[in-house]
């Protein structure tokens, strides 16, 4: 396990965290939802219609976020209920948000120190896709993208120095 | 014996989970109460005797920390098993959960055999 510092220390490209953030990603959806995400073959794009949004403050400061078409986190949230899917009504942001904040929390306690020194907001969940982000975050921060059952899930941290 | 349990999460999605999870630990439930903090889950108690609460720590209004702290002054909730789950992984929140009566901690994401692993030495014989 890597200390704060030590990742601290490798920030402009912040490329240590990205494995970090794939494996705290696939084990949510392993022990909650109960399936594999796999790596797409070629660069993938979806049209986030529901983003859900975690902020971290502390020694590490940032957003975390996890966008998704809205099938997608229809499905998820199918999973996470283990009911139909056309059973699945006004949960989804609950759910969404819930995943993300598995997903920020799993992060953070990867990072040696980072568990005392990291607290993470409540979840904050967009529905639509007609919408701009625009952080304050300084550095390029890091992405993943994976395919949950075929469908594309963007994991993104912007980080505040 | 079929016990009553008290989930408090201000996720309804997480409510849920944890209830299918205690089913899945072969946990037999009588009935299950739901709170979306610890203010709402100290009103629940006042009526409803429980055998079981699992509570989450991030929550608004009330957080599980401050809710097991008031625990001791609820006539229905003396000697009640508490077990926290929650993605706060530190050890600070470990110990200070512990050392105001929880008798568990589960992180999340968390699997069936962890909350079986968890909640049912707390139960003493029960269910």
């Amino acid at each position: 396990m890597k200390s704060v510092s030590e990742l601290l220390a490798a920030k402009g490209t912040h490329e240590s965290w990205l494995p970090l953030l794939e494996t705290a990603t696939r084990e949510v959806f392993e022990l909650m939802l109960g399936c594999q995400l796999a790596v797409p073959a070629t660069a993938v794009e979806t049209i986030p219609e529901v983003t859900a949004m975690v902020g971290l403050a502390g020694q590490l400061c940032g957003v975390l976020s996890v966008r998704c078409d809205g099938k997608a986190a229809a499905l998820m949230t199918s999973k996470m209920l283990g009911v139909a899917l056309d059973k699945v009504g006004p949960d989804v942001s609950d759910a969404l948000g819930e995943v993300c904040n598995m997903v920020a929390g799993n992060f953070k306690n990867k990072i040696a120190g980072l568990a005392e020194s990291c607290m993470l907001s409540p979840p904050t969940v967009i529905t639509g896709s007609d919408y701009s982000l625009h952080s304050l975050a300084d550095s390029p921060g890091i992405e993943v993208s994976l395919l949950f059952e075929g469908m594309p899930i963007v994991i993104s941290l912007q980080i505040h120095s | 014996m079929p016990i009553r349990a008290l989930i408090v999460d201000d996720s309804s999605v997480m409510r849920k989970i944890v209830e299918r999870s205690l089913r899945q630990a072969g946990i037999d439930l009588a009935k299950v109460f739901e709170a979306g903090n610890g203010a709402e889950a100290l009103v629940v108690l006042q009526e409803n005797p429980v055998d079981l609460i699992l509570c989450d720590i991030n929550m608004p209004v009330m957080d599980g920390l401050e809710f097991i702290k008031q625990l001791p002054g609820v006539a229905n909730a003396k000697d009640v098993p508490v077990v926290m789950i929650t993605t706060e992984g530190s050890e600070s929140h470990v110990v200070e959960a512990l050392s105001h009566g929880a008798r568990g901690y589960i992180r999340k994401p968390f699997t069936p055999e962890q909350v079986k692993e968890h909640v049912v030495p707390t139960l003493g014989g029960k269910s």
